[in-house]
């Protein structure tokens, strides 16, 4: 479904700052794959997630969703088939806008905009069956602003505008990580439920090594720009944070540094 | 009084118009376009030279808004395609419009190629073809004579003008709303909330920008338009200050009426812009105050329009807090007091 072939990226080039963000990156996702992806900060993490929804552009390589070669294509021409979830709660949604209307633009995704009016009557009681299932009485503040809304629910109403256009790819850049402990599992959750029911390939970056275990088929460990280790479907069954931490001091022939990393696993 | 309190009821509406468009652009867009002080004399311009030229007003009319889209989209790609800042974008367009505007008033002498002003004495417009039907309704004779015999001194000449252009902003507020439900409209909010996640759901934010900023002073050009055949006449220096004049109702509209929702704030916009011609014109009515005082006055109703909300809304904040901190106290006093009767 996804395939990035040989993708490389330096930001700043000869200059002082010069860094190799990414550094031949190779990956390929089937249908219905889940895969999570871990790494210290500056590993190219979230680099290699906008290099996908086109935010970045490569320097070189290739990226193809299904049958499409996307790598020229613009971000919002891209959009069409990728679902996004961002770190920060507020980039998801439109904030002076009420939730039907938020739900009404992620609905229009794949379709073309027109004159047509965004909220009709179908449309609003398929959202209202759609918000339901978070659980977190949503469906009856369809006017509510999004702006008044919590951060948790913030996120989960993105999540919702995420998924339920059937994106090919879904995207989760972190989307946990600005939330506190108890908010963070329920969208965990949520993120399970959503991604099962659609059998949505993804791919999601965490800084939360349980997280990385619990959810998805396969994982991925980047560092400085390179995919240092790749964790099949029955591998990843039996993986321990202990066995990552070993495998990763194994490869690099050093302690995996990242306090965060520590601290949230 | 009276007379200079309906004049400005009557320009109120008209002026409506063009504080939607910069509505539209300021709020919705979230982009300070000052296109508006060029574009409002080109709509005039246009529109006047047309009249002029032996065209119908009603062709006129719709040529000078066209000429207002074009205007408007041309700022959009200043800023999107050329990358140029959104206040410079629209700076830039207003001097190029100025030049613009003298040749397009330029046509109506086949001598000269600019001219600066254009007047529409003896020329058929909007307002005259309309009046030729409203005359013969007879309206106006019952209503003033009805007046009159409630012994009110003061009567308009005519109720048509403020009827017609009362209509039209309805028309136009109408359509105003539902277009910003319509699915480009939802685009359009949103390119101005939060440009990452429009992009995101697969919308091209410059294309909504340009067109954005097109329908915006398209609204501007009609308002001026509009003023050029009710003043009777088009005039190069209309638009300076056009911009603050539109930011005033806006901000006075909002401040008085509040933005609950869509349809709530058009609604305050059109008042806004109402208010400020009333106010305008009394401030005017003090004796040491002179025609060209004028846009001092406006920009001092701006300036207290822009700080007052600030002031009440700190005050209510204090109070609400002051209020909260009693409840707190009576609250521990009467929680201790339960103590005490246990103990």
């Amino acid at each position: 479904m996804l395939k990035l072939l040989n993708i490389n990226k330096i930001f700043n080039e000869s200059t002082a700052d010069e860094k190799i963000a990414l550094d031949q990156i190779n990956l390929e996702l089937k249908v219905g794959d889940f895969v999570t992806v871990i790494g210290s900060n500056g590993a190219g993490k979230s680099t290699m997630l906008n290099m996908v929804s086109g935010a970045l552009s490569p320097d070189f390589g290739q990226i193809t969703i299904g049958d499409h070669d996307v790598t020229k294509l613009p971000e919002f021409k891209r959009s069409q088939f990728i679902g996004r979830v961002f770190q920060d709660p507020m980039s998801g949604t439109a904030p002076t806008m009420t939730i039907e209307e938020n739900l009404a633009i992620a609905y229009s995704r794949n379709r073309k905009r027109g004159l047509k009016i965004g909220v009709d009557k179908q449309r609003k009681e398929f959202f209202l069956h759609s918000l339901e299932r978070l659980h977190l009485n949503l469906e009856n503040r369809l006017n509510a602003k999004v702006g008044l809304l919590s951060g948790g629910e913030r996120q989960a109403l993105s999540l919702l505008m995420a998924t339920f256009t059937q994106p090919s790819i879904l995207l989760l850049d972190e989307h946990t990580a600005a939330l506190d402990p108890s908010r963070a599992e329920l969208i965990t959750n949520l993120t399970e439920k959503l991604v099962k029911k659609d059998n949505l390939t993804t791919l999601m970056v965490t800084h939360n090594m349980q997280q990385a275990l619990d959810l998805g088929n396969r994982l991925i460990m980047m560092d400085k720009g390179q995919i240092i280790l790749e964790v099949g479907e029955v591998e990843k069954k039996n993986l321990t944070i202990e066995i990552l931490m070993e495998e990763f001091q194994r490869i690099r022939g050093q302690k995996f540094t990242s306090d965060r990393t520590l601290l949230s696993s | 009084m009276f007379s200079a309190i309906f004049g400005s009821v009557e320009q109120g509406f008209i002026y409506a118009i063009m504080a939607l468009g910069v509505y539209l652009t300021f709020r919705v867009l979230d982009f300070p376009d000052l296109t508006v002080d060029g574009s409002f004399v080109t709509g005039a311009g246009t529109a006047a030279a047309m009249i002029v030229l032996g065209y119908h007003p009603a062709i006129a009319t719709i040529v000078a808004i066209v000429a207002g889209f074009l205007a408007g989209c041309m700022t959009g790609l200043l800023h999107t395609k050329g990358k140029i800042n959104p206040l410079l974008s629209g700076i830039l367009m207003m001097i190029a419009l100025y030049s613009i505007n003298l040749r397009i008033m330029g046509f109506t002498v086949e001598n000269s190629v600019g001219r600066p002003n254009i007047p529409l004495m003896n020329s058929e417009t909007l307002f005259s073809q309309f009046f030729k039907w409203w005359g013969s309704l007879g309206i106006d004779e019952s209503i003033n004579g009805f007046l009159t015999s409630m012994g009110i001194q003061f009567v308009p000449k005519t109720w048509g003008t403020v009827v017609v252009v009362a209509i039209l902003v309805v028309i136009i507020k109408l359509v105003f709303d539902w277009f910003l439900k319509t699915e480009v409209g939802l685009a359009i909010r949103a390119t101005g909330d939060n440009k990452k996640m429009i992009r995101s759901f697969s919308v091209n934010t410059d294309t909504l920008v340009i067109l954005g900023l097109g329908l915006s002073n398209a609204l501007v050009a009609f308002s001026g338009a509009l003023f050029a055949q009710y003043s009777k006449a088009a005039d190069i220096g209309l638009g300076i200050g056009m911009i603050v004049i539109g930011l005033a109702s806006v901000i006075i509209g909002e401040a008085i009426f509040g933005t609950k929702t869509i349809v709530r704030t058009t609604l305050a916009v059109i008042a806004g812009a109402i208010i400020y011609r009333i106010v305008l014109a009394l401030a005017l009515r003090v004796e040491i105050m002179d025609t060209g005082d004028m846009k001092l006055i406006t920009a001092i109703i701006v300036i207290v329009a822009l700080i007052l909300p600030q002031y009440f809304d700190k005050r209510r904040e204090k109070i609400r807090k002051a209020k909260r901190h009693e409840l707190r106290e009576s609250q521990t006093l009467i929680k201790s007091k339960e103590g005490e009767n246990l103990a």
